[in-house]
Order: structure tokens, then C-alpha cells, then sequence
């Protein structure tokens, strides 16, 4: 085992452990880390490795540690922790090159085990190039003697050999439905929308620019102002917080459309919850769902995986123009005795009808000196006395919020909705990026005659947020994340080309589970499922096969060269004649056979057989001769034939 | 083939009938200086075919009948005190003749043993100090009895490297076993022979098979054969190197025998199980079949 071999490998195990450092314990890193630097610096210096019962007392001290820490000995995580540790520690009695062997299958193994984390683009490049690292070394142990850019070279060669059979296993392999082994870490840690709302709740989630979901629009994509994806729907408000509150039995949603209708595909990004989004009013959607009494769409399980669906919305309707009076009791209901002077503005409104209290109370916005921003003042016990007289500084759930409550106090059924408005449009992939920095709140209203209506007290505030996006909305924007402020146009650029490509492998790659598989494999033909698993398994073995055959035939055509080709050429054409050469029959003992079987033959055979012997085992190789031998041997076939 | 060459291998023929092997195996292993190992039952032939070369190459012949009392002295030689000269006088053993019988060899003791297999490793011996080299051809065929073990120190593996080959006599087939029974004495045949080649020559001929050309193919055959044996299930221990080598050198001499002038292959599949019978241990009993096994079971690449 020389350094390079073993530096090869260090670095192996380094860049194979060092992801996993994200989400594991600090100390196991840092003992990784430790063992690491003290094997390179016993290889440096040439001091011999630790004696046995050392490394058993590391060995048990860290996985005392590991049941300290996680209180068990199974699971994912500590299948990970023990799977790293082994590996380091194996690297401390690496004597031999079954050892190094040994080493290189583990990293292999734990570099899979980073996709039960992470399974972004990034990773999987990571990887490739951890993998690169690895087979290298690989390469490294079976030719000492090659140098480091032919060393890479034989390594990436390998690699770019097995993406054939990758891409078959990828296509015809039979997906599981469903996880294998729980999830990535990243389904779970996501932040989004929550089902309640309260001062600041919604400014919080400006600050992330994670995307949320991506949806590309079939046809003409509908105005940025018509984008309101709904979510949560807000009816409980205990003087600071909105929730959903209890449902009551109310009408089944029912709605007619009065106009455009668009259809699009979204690829949502798990956020553990039931929410699926679709724009105002969805119509129909491609996986199973439920509408809501307030026309959310809601999923049966929480949405744990990216999920792709289809979805057909109606952008123009009423909705419930029949409402339950449950329901709209419900839409009125206010905290008795907080916030006089709103209740109080509102009642001063009331000898209007209601489609004239809600433009006034879009007026009262419109024309008091309210301002948009992220870091709104504080506010009391009487939060929409404040926020509507003294501080005129909010986010959208403040306008959200005070309109529905001036709306109710005026007794106007009215609630809350978040959700998303707008998005990024991305012209390198077609489609809208839509990031946790685009959720929104907005209300809606109901109206004799209209049914339900949706008011945004921001548009007419910062019409801009609705509009252009809420960098545009906002003055002071520093506060946003260096993305969503103005970036220069070529990072921009950079960053629309990445997204296109993270889209493309969540949808290709990631995206192509039992469903997409059955799908590909019908267009072929392969619909029955028994006779699906059937051709899959036989054209999978015959690829396998055929592959085998031909580096098997290239194997053996190497050893050959072209005195041999013609001898075992003539000799499978008298094989097919029904004289066959046994393989360890030597071409002396062949030839005498074959004379005495077919006496006609007796004289062309015997003297192929010593031109044959003479040009493969003698002391003289000649050229012409060769070539005459290769012509009598091709000619002899020739004359048989005849 | 040396016309010398040929006529020796007729005398021996007709001398010895039904066995044209084991004659030219004998004289393989001669000419590849390596040494030979019969292993047959009493009055198959085995000392006929040493006399018959010895007097047929012209070569000195010494005999020595290995018993469980034979000590080294008795087969090296012995410094007699001579009263005439004052002074001890070395009396050379039979082991400075050129082609020695060394009969029943698993008779003696290790020690006697030891003393003829370091000889025959060395060509030369050192007694009481004093280096002295052998005669140049230099051969020894030893017998053994492969029945009738008791009170025998069969030779061990690593002893049994030391001969290149081992062969069998075996019975005579009817035609030349009625030869023999109808036929003259073979003593008197025996004292007949005349020597049909000079030592020189001989010793020419010994160089001539190292010349002898091997080409990478054969090569690859040969590594073939002993990558074989050592991957297989079969052996208990593959072929060594040392092995590899006697396959070669021993194809060599059956080349030449056979008038060419490079290996071919089925010259390694003639000598194979002469030279790897003694070499290799089955798993199983089977000792017979092993070497047909062994040459069917490896392709001539």
C-alpha cells in the first residue's frame, strides 16, 4: 500500500463523508476529521498504524457515543453515522490491498446513502465527481503504475461505459410506489405557508426565496394580476391570530364560470401539508383531492414528495352565489370588544350598500397615508385600531386582516385567504417559478348576487406587488433576499438557466416514478402489467447478455491476431461440416484428424495446419507468408463450399 | 532430428519392444538435462530401458540398488586410507558415472535419499570438503515400486520436483510381448548395442534444445495451463513456476525429437503428464485421468 494509494483513497472517504456533516451529529464529523488527519500524518511520516486495542477502545467509545446521542442502534441515521465511522476507522488498519478493496465498496455505499438527504441536482453532480474521485483510486490500486491524468482518464471511461446499462436500469427498472426508506430530510425542514395568520407571519416567509412550486401554463399564460394561487383559507380571528376555525356544514362549492378558463401542470415542492395550490377558482384537477366548502383543494396525505399535477382553473366567476347562512354567520363573527374605533369607522360606512362600503373602505386605504412595507411597527391589544389610525405600516396580512375585519364590522361576510400571487417567469424553460417570497394574503367578500369576491386591499395600496412582484412593491427592499432585490441581469440569467435545469431533473429524473414509467413503457406497447414485468425482465437480461457477448468476443478478439482469426475461421467451417475442433486440440493433432475423417481434405488441411504452426509458433514471422496462409485458409473454405 | 538422434531411438526400439514412449520420454528428459522417475512394478523393463540408452548413447552406466541400509558414502564415495602413498586416496562412488539406476529409491533412507537428489540438483557433490563435478551428461533414472510400501520412505513432495519426469512402463502390448517371450535373451541383445552417439554430440544436443523457439502464443498456452491448475477446484496446490519451467524445457527436447525446430502445442500436451503427474495433487483420487482432464479442460488460446 503506497501514499498515493492511500492519499487517493483519504480523499475518497473525505469527499464522501463531508455532505453528510450537514445533518450529523458535530462530534462524529469532527472524529471523522480527527482520524483523517492522524492517518495522513502515520503515512507520512511512516509511523506504523495503531495497535488493535486501540482502535477497539475508539471503535466502542464511539459507539457508546452513537447510542448516547441517538438512543438506538437503527434507523437512518445511525446506519450513516456507524456506516462513516467504519470507514475511517477502517482506513486505520489498511494494511492490505483487500482492505483498500474493501474501503473503496464502502464509500461507494455510503455515497449512496447522500440521496436519502438530498436528491438535488447539485447532489447528484457532487456525487458523480465523488465517484470519479473514488474509481479513480480504484483504478489507481489495480495499475500502480499509471499516472494521474491516465488515471482519470481509464476512471471517466468506466463511467461513461456504464451510462448505457444506467439508463436501462433507470427506464425499465421496476419503481416502488411510494418511498423505499423514508425520506429525504429535505421534504420535511421546508418552511411555506402555515394555516394561520397573524402580524408579520407572511413578511417572514418574504424573506425566503425557496421555491415554492413551478407551473407551466398550457396556451397563453393569464395576466400576472389574475394569479392568485390559493391556499389556507382564514375564518377565525381571536383579536391578533386568523386561523381556519372549525368548518361548519356548509354548501358544496359550486360556482359558475363566466369566462377564461386556463390549464396548467404544477410541480410542487413538498411542504408537508394538504394544501395543493391552483389558481382561483380550480375546476379540475389530476390527482386525487377534495374541494373544500372555501375552494381550497386539499390532498389526502400531506405532501411529503414533489408532486406534478394537472389542474384547469376558471378565472373569471362566481362562486357560491347560494351560501349557507351558517356560513355566513361565520363570515361575521369578530371579537366583541377589542379595536372600538375600527368597528366604529366601519358602522359610519353602513348607510351605504355593500358594494359601496367595500370601495370606500379600498378608498379609506387608497387615500390615507398607508405604506407598504416589510418591517411594519409593532402593534397592541388593539391591533387594527392601531394599524388602521396610528402606524399605517404593514404587509399584505395587515390589509388582509383590517379589511376583513372593517368588512365584518360592517356586516359584510367577508375572510381571509393566503396563498401565492404571481411568480417569476422563466424564458429558458417556460415556465413561473413561484417562491416562498410570493406568498400573500388577500381577502374576499361576499355579495348578493356575486357570491363570493375576491378584494386585495394591497393592490390598491401597492398595486406594483401585484403587478410586478414585490420587489417592485417595496421601497425599502434590503431587507429581501439578495434574489428577489434587483440582481445584476447575467446573475439573474445564471440563476433563471439553473432553475430550468433543476426543473428538468425534478420532472425527468426524480419526477419518473411507477406512473411516468407505465406511461413511457405504454408507448412502446407494454400496457398489460404482467406482460410488462415479463418483457422488462427478458429485454433486460438479453441487453445484459448481449453486452456480456460483446465484451466477451472484444476480450478474446484482442488476444487474437490475424494468422489466428483465419485459423479459427477454417476451423469453425469445418465445424460446421461436422468436424469441430475441441479447444485444447492443437492444430497438428486437428489436421491429422480431420485427414484421416476426410482423406479429400488430407492434403489442403495438412498443409494449412503447418503453415499455421510455422507462422504461430515458429522462430521466423514473415509477412508473405502470412498473407499467403491467410489466403489458402480463406480459399480452402471457398473451394469446399463449392 | 540429427541422424544420430534417429538411430539411437532405433536401436533402442528394437531392443526394447512395444515401448517407443517411453523410450523417446526418457531421452526428452536426457537432453532437457533434467532426470526421470519411473514408477512400475519389477520386471516391466525399467532397468532394460537404462541399460539399453546407456549403451546405445555410449554413455557409463553404474547401478545402485537402493536398500534401507545404503548410506550416502555408498552411492558418493569414500577416502581410503592407502598405505603405499601415505595419504587418503578418494574412491569415487557410482555417482560419477554419466547415467546412473538409481533402483528403488524409496527403499533408503531419506539421508541416502537426500545424498543421490542433491547430486542430481547440483551436478557436482562435496565430499569431506572437496567440491567435485559430475560427469558431463549426467542422468539418473530412479524406480520406484508404487505397491508394496511398507517399510519405505515414499519421497516427499519437494523431492519428487526434482525429477523432471515420471513416467509409467506398463505392461507390453500381446504383439511385443510375444516378441520378447520368443526372442533372444535381452542381456545378449543388451551387450550387442553400440554406442550410436558420441558424449559431444550428446552434449550438443543438450544445447541445441535450449535454441529450441518458443513463441508468445505457446507461452500464453503454457501460462494458460498453470493459471488452471492454480484457479481450479481440482488441485490442492497449483503448478509452480519451477513447474512451468520443466513444461517448457521438456517440450523443448520433445520438439527436437520430432525434428522441428519450435514448441507446438501438442508437444506440451505429450510431455504434460510426464512432467506434471508427480507435481500436482487432486482432491480427489483420481491420478490417471487428471493430466486428460487437466490438458482437455484448458483451450489453446
Amino acid at each position: 500500500m503506497s501514499k498515493s494509494h492511500l492519499y487517493g483513497l483519504l480523499l475518497s472517504i473525505l469527499m464522501v463523508i463531508a455532505p453528510h456533516a450537514d445533518h450529523l451529529p458535530p462530534w462524529v464529523s469532527a472524529l471523522c476529521i480527527v482520524l483523517l488527519v492522524w492517518r495522513s500524518y502515520l503515512a507520512w511520516s511512516g509511523n506504523p498504524l495503531p495497535k488493535r486495542w486501540l482502535l477497539m477502545v475508539i471503535t466502542l467509545t464511539s459507539l457508546s457515543g452513537i447510542l448516547i446521542d441517538f438512543h438506538t442502534l437503527f434507523g437512518r441515521e445511525v446506519g450513516v453515522t456507524l456506516l462513516m465511522l467504519l470507514a475511517t476507522l477502517k482506513l486505520m488498519e489498511l494494511r492490505t490491498a483487500r482492505d483498500a478493496m474493501a474501503l473503496i465498496f464502502l464509500s461507494c455505499f455510503i455515497l449512496i446513502t447522500n440521496f436519502l438527504y438530498s436528491q438535488s441536482l447539485l447532489t447528484a453532480l457532487y456525487m458523480l465527481a465523488t465517484l470519479l474521485v473514488i474509481v479513480t483510486s480504484w483504478v489507481h490500486l489495480h495499475a500502480p503504475g499509471i499516472a494521474v491524468k491516465p488515471r482519470l482518464r481509464v476512471a471517466a471511461v468506466l463511467l461513461l461505459q456504464a451510462i448505457p446499462l444506467t439508463l436501462i436500469l433507470f427506464i425499465l427498472f421496476p419503481r416502488v410506489p411510494g418511498p423505499l426508506w423514508g425520506l429525504p430530510q429535505d421534504a420535511f425542514a421546508r418552511s411555506g405557508l402555515d394555516d394561520t395568520m397573524s402580524p408579520g407571519s407572511v413578511g417572514r416567509l418574504a424573506l425566503s426565496d425557496a421555491v415554492a412550486f413551478r407551473v407551466s401554463y398550457q396556451g397563453k399564460p393569464p395576466q400576472r394580476a389574475q394569479m392568485y394561487w390559493r391556499g389556507p383559507v382564514l375564518w377565525d380571528f381571536d383579536g391578533h391570530t386568523w386561523t381556519p376555525g372549525r368548518a361548519t356544514q356548509g354548501i358544496a362549492p359550486q360556482f359558475s364560470a363566466t369566462g377564461l378558463t386556463t390549464e396548467y401542470s404544477v410541480t410542487l415542492e413538498p411542504h408537508n401539508k394538504h394544501w395543493l395550490f391552483a389558481l382561483d377558482v380550480p375546476d379540475s384537477i389530476s390527482v386525487p383531492a377534495r374541494l373544500t366548502d372555501d375552494f381550497q383543494i386539499l390532498s389526502r396525505e400531506p405532501v411529503n414528495e414533489r408532486l406534478r399535477y394537472e389542474a384547469r382553473s376558471h378565472l373569471t366567476f362566481h362562486a357560491n352565489l347560494q351560501e349557507s347562512q351558517a356560513q355566513l354567520q361565520r363570515a361575521l363573527q369578530l371579537p366583541q370588544t377589542l379595536n372600538p374605533r375600527a368597528r366604529q369607522l366601519a358602522a359610519s360606512w353602513r348607510a351605504d350598500d355593500d358594494h359601496a362600503v367595500v370601495r370606500r373602505a379600498l378608498g379609506y386605504f387608497n387615500q390615507q397615508n398607508f405604506y407598504y412595507t416589510l418591517e411594519p411597527p409593532p402593534l397592541g391589544r388593539n391591533s387594527m385600531d392601531d394599524f388602521l389610525f396610528d402606524t399605517r405600516q404593514g404587509f399584505c396580512e395587515h390589509y388582509a386582516a383590517s379589511f376583513v375585519f372593517l368588512m365584518r364590522a360592517a356586516h359584510i361576510p367577508a375572510r381571509v385567504v393566503t396563498g401565492y400571487q404571481g411568480g417569476e417567469y422563466n424564458a429558458y424553460g417556460n415556465y413561473y417559478i413561484v417562491r416562498q417570497s410570493d406568498a400573500h394574503a388577500w381577502a374576499e367578500v361576499w355579495l348578493t348576487g356575486q357570491g363570493w369576491v375576491r378584494v386585495d386591499p394591497t393592490a390598491v395600496i401597492a398595486p406594483e406587488r401585484v403587478e410586478r412582484g414585490l420587489s417592485a412593491a417595496l421601497t425599502d427592499s434590503a431587507a429581501l433576499p439578495f434574489m428577489s432585490r434587483n440582481p445584476p441581469l447575467w446573475l439573474r440569467d445564471l440563476r433563471l438557466n439553473w432553475d430550468a435545469l433543476a426543473n428538468q431533473w425534478n420532472q425527468r429524473v426524480l419526477g419518473y416514478d411507477s406512473e411516468r414509467q407505465f406511461a413511457y413503457l405504454s408507448r412502446f406497447g407494454l400496457e398489460s402489467v404482467s406482460l410488462q414485468v415479463i418483457y422488462m425482465t427478458a429485454g433486460l437480461g438479453l441487453v445484459i447478455a448481449l453486452f456480456a457477448l460483446y465484451m466477451l468476443r472484444h476480450l478474446f478478439k484482442r488476444e487474437q491476431d490475424k494468422t489466428q482469426a483465419a485459423w479459427l475461421k477454417l476451423c469453425r467451417k469445418l465445424a460446421r461440416s461436422g468436424l469441430p475442433r475441441a479447444p485444447h486440440e492443437g492444430p497438428w493433432d486437428y489436421a491429422t484428424r480431420v485427414a484421416i475423417a476426410r482423406p479429400a481434405l488430407a492434403d489442403a488441411i495438412q498443409d494449412l495446419a503447418a503453415r499455421y504452426v510455422a507462422l504461430r509458433y515458429g522462430a521466423i514471422q514473415n509477412e508473405r507468408a502470412q498473407s499467403e496462409f491467410i489466403r489458402r485458409a480463406t480459399k480452402f473454405g471457398r473451394s469446399k463450399n463449392k | 532430428m540429427s541422424l544420430s538422434l534417429k538411430n539411437v531411438i532405433r536401436q533402442a526400439e528394437s531392443a526394447i519392444l512395444g515401448k517407443p514412449q517411453q523410450i523417446r520420454f526418457a531421452l526428452a528428459c536426457l537432453l532437457a538435462r533434467g532426470h526421470l522417475l519411473i514408477e512400475d512394478l519389477p520386471g516391466v523393463g525399467k532397468t532394460t530401458l537404462a541399460q539399453v540408452l546407456s549403451r546405445t548413447l555410449g554413455l557409463q552406466f553404474a547401478r545402485v540398488q537402493f536398500t534401507s541400509d545404503l548410506l550416502p558414502a555408498d552411492i558418493l564415495g569414500v577416502s581410503v586410507y592407502e598405505r603405499d602413498s601415505n595419504q587418503f586416496k578418494f574412491h569415487p562412488g557410482p555417482i560419477f558415472a554419466q547415467m546412473i539406476l538409481a533402483d528403488e529409491v524409496n527403499r533408503a533412507t531419506p539421508k541416502a535419499q537426500s545424498a543421490l537428489l542433491e547430486a542430481m540438483e547440483e551436478h557436482q557433490v562435496t565430499i569431506e570438503g572437496v567440491t567435485r563435478p559430475l560427469p558431463a551428461p549426467f542422468f539418473v533414472i530412479a524406480t520406484q515400486n508404487p505397491s508394496h510400501q511398507i517399510g519405505t520412505f515414499p519421497l516427499p513432495e519437494s523431492q519428487l520436483d526434482r525429477f523432471l519426469m515420471r513416467i509409467e512402463m506398463g505392461y507390453p502390448d500381446a504383439q511385443a510381448e510375444r516378441g520378447l517371450l520368443s526372442g533372444v535373451d535381452r542381456r545378449e541383445i543388451i551387450a550387442k548395442l553400440t554406442p550410436q552417439m558420441e558424449s559431444a554430440e550428446l552434449l550438443a544436443l543438450q544445447q541445441h534444445v535450449k535454441q529450441i523457439h518458443v513463441s508468445p502464443a505457446l507461452l500464453d498456452y503454457v501460462q494458460a495451463i498453470l493459471r488452471h491448475t492454480r484457479e481450479s477446484a481440482h488441485y490442492t496446490h497449483g503448478l509452480s513456476p519451477r513447474a512451468g519451467l520443466a513444461l517448457l524445457s521438456a517440450a523443448r527436447a520433445w520438439a527436437l525429437i520430432d525434428g522441428r525446430d519450435a514448441v507446438i502445442p501438442e508437444d506440451v500436451q505429450i510431455i504434460l503428464p510426464g512432467v506434471v503427474s508427480h507435481r500436482l495433487q487432486t482432491i480427489a483420487e483420481h491420478q490417471h485421468s487428471l493430466t486428460q482432464e487437466l490438458i482437455a479442460a484448458v483451450a489453446i488460446p
